[in-house]
């Protein structure tokens, strides 16, 4: 395939909208989600959590839950099977230890945050497993906690987990501390010194939840010969089933796992909290079982995002060059390690051509949740820091922020500051189309500011399988082992329809469980349109060609002498024969006489992902006496490449703008002076609500990957990643004073406002 | 947990009277359902007071309005009379919950809450409404400011429930308003709020003013202090500053999840200012 000819290619049906496939399903109630799914004999599963931040489990009594009647079977910790060792699970993008998945589904010598699940029971009603759970005796040792990044990090700090730290960590730190990165290239203090002036700020932002409206819910059957099918709600079925599978010491053939129909993910629902242990109750009781998380649970135990403290350090000539650019973060990620700072530490400088920068990274040990992906894990804080003292620093020489972004874009082979060096990218597109928008010339009111920031995103393509059935009606299926997040169904379908020739209508995307279809990655890293996009149109050529070979055979001509063109199989030249094109509909409708059923499939692992730019303006008005903000227009332009579904692509611009926006606002976990957790909900987590944002307008440029046939790259992560420095930058500029903590809730605004009188 | 529908107001108060464990009253039911899935609560009895008679009426007396304790914050929503008359507490009301929330949501209920950010209670306390309350020994009228004796607690007593509230008659140049502050703009509970009430005399002067501030004291609290700010005053700047101040000086909130203190004390005497220009404007409508 001409991978250059996707700049000029003319689609057909890729670009159009189409109504979603799934749409009628979800508004009359129809589609199956998570605790839609029931067994015969189904048990009730619930979880008994730790009211303590940090406390060692001395003992665990379970004796009076097991006797009271209607109580089927009680878990803990002891019912996994054994481990020898660690064992590192790949998921694609991400890497887990199956130890720590196993500690924090069901805790073992230490609770290590509110919320953590002790202990779980199987009961015939809600009721019985509530008074069950009741009857639980947790032998507690409360240990001192630490819930903060920075105070974790010192040597005195309660140390969360001992013996963790990687081995470039340097001695003499907290245990806390458990991993390091570094990134970068050039002189640093000599570029500093070329500097007019150098803006040095510190930030924090606080962890967000992804806030998804359907929780966690799954629903185990084990049977007496071993077998086990496991229904939930996840981002990664394979996935699932692997960790399951070797938590449970079961041989993943022997496990099936199912997707049910997603009420949104955003990264949170790529790992398991509650399918193993819903297993560990099936094969106890010998029942059905079904765990559906409360909402206060899912805020408790899943995953938010990393809670982070930054410093950044740039130097500016007068002109607006950026000399030299450096950052320290410091993540946590809750209670167990993760690597989410590494992706930070990259991306926090991928938006700018620099000869000297340098990014270091840590991540943290803390009593919170661990941390679950969160649409581009690690980028929206790393970036929010840069791009405010990016503001500042056009502020003090009374440069145009877009004017000086253009001046050090990163651009087609430009060294990006985390090693690779870039190939055709859209960044410098997307900023002239932001100084073109009517938007960013429109005058301002008294009392109001405009931010700008722009954002980066790797993206991932990774392991993916596609099956792809051609029925005699002249009808294509498509099986895809990707939960649609985001509307991929509907991008899968017009990729296939295009390549093939065939109407929209035609075919019909289906995610198939793991019994079904080779191994796919989880849903995530915006690789779904991309790889399985690419996988998919790769399934259909295999298609083709077969049927190509079909046509070939009823014409008696050379498989060779047959193409296909306009959705059907043609003689290649007036040498080959003078036949009359057999469409698709009419291959198929013989396929059973000429040698079978016809079906394309691909596996691979798909590279060449492409990163993805965008940019955001945002205008707000504060109320200086209250410290309210209000977004009074917001305007999203991004590369998408090639937009495949316009509307989904919107609609992930639109989303990820008002979740950044949310970010930067109002939401955080809030936690007390023991540790707690105290606004476990959405009336204390505020997340916006629909009169709190104005229409996010939005502006698609496509500047084509050349890692795919049609140019697509991913698009759901990188518009998460501008809204937090855009709000701040906005905010900074309407009260002229700069803020550097997220989020800016009104009693923060006032306080600025307050202070500057 | 045993759940009955008596059809008159003293059988209500004798089950409750005679229950030795827990019990609660059953009106719109929005937040006694939400304690109840949550386990907050492990009520023995539940009393659902939606089928005594006039519990869901809107009755005109004396002038004013009374309102039984079942009256939806819809139905209230859709009274012209009540609404003309006493527009900053239907507002005030109608900010709690969402739409499906205010097709059951009930005043008397948010009052007995007693929750100090409840949004139906300042407009009812500035406009010095009555609460009819119903007990095992026969009926009383109590004052709504009197009702909230702390977060969760209330001045009623052992069988004791509220079967209407009566909003009083004004004189014409009369007007009240209610402002809460929250971080979003709907589906949220009050960080600071303020309810003013003002009737205008001679030559357009503040003849009587009554300021009520919620989510800033354990109870939604009257202040008298701010209402003689405006009292003789045509509502300058002046007065609407002193007003700010004495209310900012009258609160005594908590720092918590939702708030500092500061910040409380603070944006209560300027949602107190904005109401008061609110409710005069109002006023001066009507006179």
């Amino acid at each position: 395939m001409a991978l250059d000819s996707s700049s000029k290619r003319v689609f057909k049906v890729v670009g159009t909208r189409p109504p979603r496939p799934d749409g009628v399903d979800k508004v009359t109630g129809r589609a199956l989600y998570g605790a839609d799914v029931s067994a015969p004999g189904m048990l009730v599963g619930r979880i008994l959590r730790s009211p303590h931040a940090h406390a060692r489990i001395r003992a665990i009594d379970t004796t009076a839950a097991e006797a009271l009647p209607g109580v089927k079977a009680v878990v803990t910790a002891r019912d996994f099977a054994r481990l020898e060792g660690d064992k590192i699970i790949d998921m694609g993008e991400d890497r887990t230890s199956l130890r720590d998945v196993r500690d924090n589904c069901l805790a073992r010598d230490k609770a290590l945050y509110d919320g953590h699940a002790v202990a779980a029971v199987a009961a015939l009603t809600p009721e019985i497993a509530r008074a069950a759970l009741k009857l639980i005796a947790v032998d507690y040792e409360i240990l001192p906690h630490v819930i903060d990044v920075d105070a974790a990090m010192r040597p005195e700090a309660p140390v969360v987990l001992a013996g963790r730290a990687h081995e470039n960590v340097p001695g003499g730190m907290s245990p806390n501390v458990t991993n390091h990165c570094e990134f970068g290239h050039g002189d640093l203090e000599a570029g500093f010194a070329q500097a007019d002036r150098i803006v040095e700020r510190s930030f924090t932002t606080a962890a967000t939840h992804q806030g998804y409206i359907e929780p966690h819910a799954c629903l185990a059957s084990v049977t007496g010969d071993g077998r086990a099918d496991l229904w939930c709600c996840t981002q990664g079925q394979y996935n699932v089933r692997d960790i399951c599978a070797e938590l449970m010491g079961m041989q993943a053939s022997q496990l099936r796992v199912t997707a049910s129909e997603i009420g949104g993910g955003f990264g949170g629902k790529t790992v398991v909290f509650i399918e193993p242990v819903a297993l560990l109750l099936a094969r106890k009781s010998g029942r059905p079982v079904k765990i559906v998380m409360s909402r206060e649970e899912v805020f408790r135990a899943t995953g938010p995002t990393v809670s982070a403290s930054i410093d950044v350090r740039i130097g500016m000539a007068r002109d607006g060059r950026i000399t030299a650019g450096e950052a320290v973060l410091r993540y946590s990620g809750g209670a167990f390690p993760c690597e989410t700072v590494d992706m930070g530490a990259q991306a926090a400088f991928a938006c700018y051509d620099l000869r000297a920068v340098r990014t270091l990274g840590w991540n943290v040990l803390t009593n919170r949740p661990k941390e679950a992906a969160y649409r581009a894990p690690g980028a929206p804080q790393a970036i929010y820091a840069v791009e405010s003292v990016v503001d500042e620093l056009c502020q003090g020489f009374g440069l145009d922020p877009l004017e000086v972004r253009l001046r050090n874009a990163a651009r087609k082979g430009t060294k990006s500051s985390y090693g690779p060096t870039f190939e055709a990218i859209g960044l410098e597109a997307t900023l002239e189309a932001a100084k073109a928008h009517p938007h960013y010339s429109a005058p301002l009111g008294p009392g109001q500011g405009r931010g700008l920031s722009a954002g980066f995103w790797f993206n991932f393509g990774g392991n993916t399988s596609v099956s792809l059935s051609v029925n005699t009606d002249g009808t294509v299926g498509i099986t895809e082992g990707n939960p649609d997040i985001g509307g991929s169904r509907a991008s899968i379908s017009l990729m296939a329809a295009e390549e093939l020739g065939i109407p929209y209508e035609r075919v019909r995307a289906t995610i198939a469980d793991t019994s079904s279809l080779g191994h796919n990655d989880v849903t995530d890293g915006s690789r779904v349109t991309f790889a399985v996009g690419l996988a998919t149109i790769k399934a259909a050529r295999d298609a083709k060609q077969k049927m190509c070979a079909r046509a070939a055979r009823i014409w008696g001509i050379d498989e060779e002498a047959v193409l296909w063109e306009d959705g059907a199989a043609k003689p290649s030249g007036p040498n080959a024969g003078d036949f009359p094109p057999m469409t698709l509909a009419e291959i198929a409708a013989v396929s059973f006489k000429t040698g079978g059923p016809i079906a394309g499939h691909n596996e691979a692992h798909a590279d060449g992902a492409g990163v993805s730019f965008g940019v955001h303006i945002c205008d707000v008005e504060v109320d200086r006496e209250t410290g309210a903000t209000k977004v009074l227009r917001y305007t999203v332009i991004q590369d998408a490449g090639k937009a495949v579904h316009p509307d989904y692509v919107e609609g992930q611009m639109q989303g990820g703008a008002v979740q950044g926006i949310g970010w930067a606002l109002n939401e955080e976990y809030i936690y007390g002076e023991d540790g707690r957790l105290q606004n476990a909900g959405f009336l204390d987590y505020r997340v916006p609500v629909a009169s709190d944002l104005p229409q996010i307008d939005t502006v698609i440029l496509e500047i084509p990957n050349p890692g795919h046939p049609y140019g697509v790259r991913g698009v759901g992560e990188t518009p998460i990643v501008p809204p937090l420095a855009a709000l701040s930058n906005a905010v900074s500029r309407a009260i002229g004073h700069r803020m550097t903590r997220l989020p800016m809730s009104p009693p923060r605004v006032l306080e600025a406002i307050n202070a500057g009188r | 947990m045993r759940y009955v529908r008596p059809e008159t107001a003293e059988e209500a108060a004798d089950l409750l009277g005679r229950e030795e464990g827990v019990s609660r009253i059953l009106a719109g039911g929005t937040d006694v359902l939400v304690q109840l899935k949550s386990g907050l609560v492990e009520p023995d009895l539940i009393v659902d007071i939606k089928r005594i008679a006039g519990m869901r009426d809107i009755t005109p007396e004396a002038g004013g309005f009374r309102i039984g304790a079942a009256v939806s914050g819809a139905m209230l929503g859709e009274h012209a009379g009540v609404k003309a008359l006493w527009p900053g507490v239907v507002e005030g009301f109608e900010l709690i919950g969402s739409t499906q929330v205010q097709g059951r949501a009930t005043m008397a209920g948010n009052l007995c809450n007693g929750s100090p950010a409840g949004d139906a209670v300042p407009g009812l306390v500035a406009a010095a409404a009555v609460a009819r309350i119903q007990g095992p020994g026969g009926t009383r009228d109590c004052p709504v400011a009197e009702i909230p004796v702390g977060p969760g607690r209330t001045a009623l007593g052992k069988g004791e429930f509220i079967t209407s509230i009566l909003l009083p008659a004004r004189p014409a140049g009369s007007g009240d308003a209610y402002l809460r502050f929250i971080p979003r703009t709907e589906m949220d509970i009050a960080v600071a709020s303020a309810a003013v009430s003002l009737t205008l005399g001679a030559g357009g002067r503040v003849a009587a003013a009554r300021v009520a501030l919620g989510a800033v004291a354990p109870t939604v609290r009257l202040v008298e202090a701010a209402a003689d700010c405006l009292i003789g005053t045509g509502l300058g700047e002046e007065a609407l500053a002193a007003l700010a101040a004495a209310c900012s000086a009258a609160c005594s909130p908590i720092d918590d999840k939702r708030g500092t203190i500061a910040f409380r004390s603070q944006v209560a005497g300027v949602l107190a200012r904005r109401a008061a220009a609110i409710a005069h404007q109002r006023a001066g409508r009507t006179s």
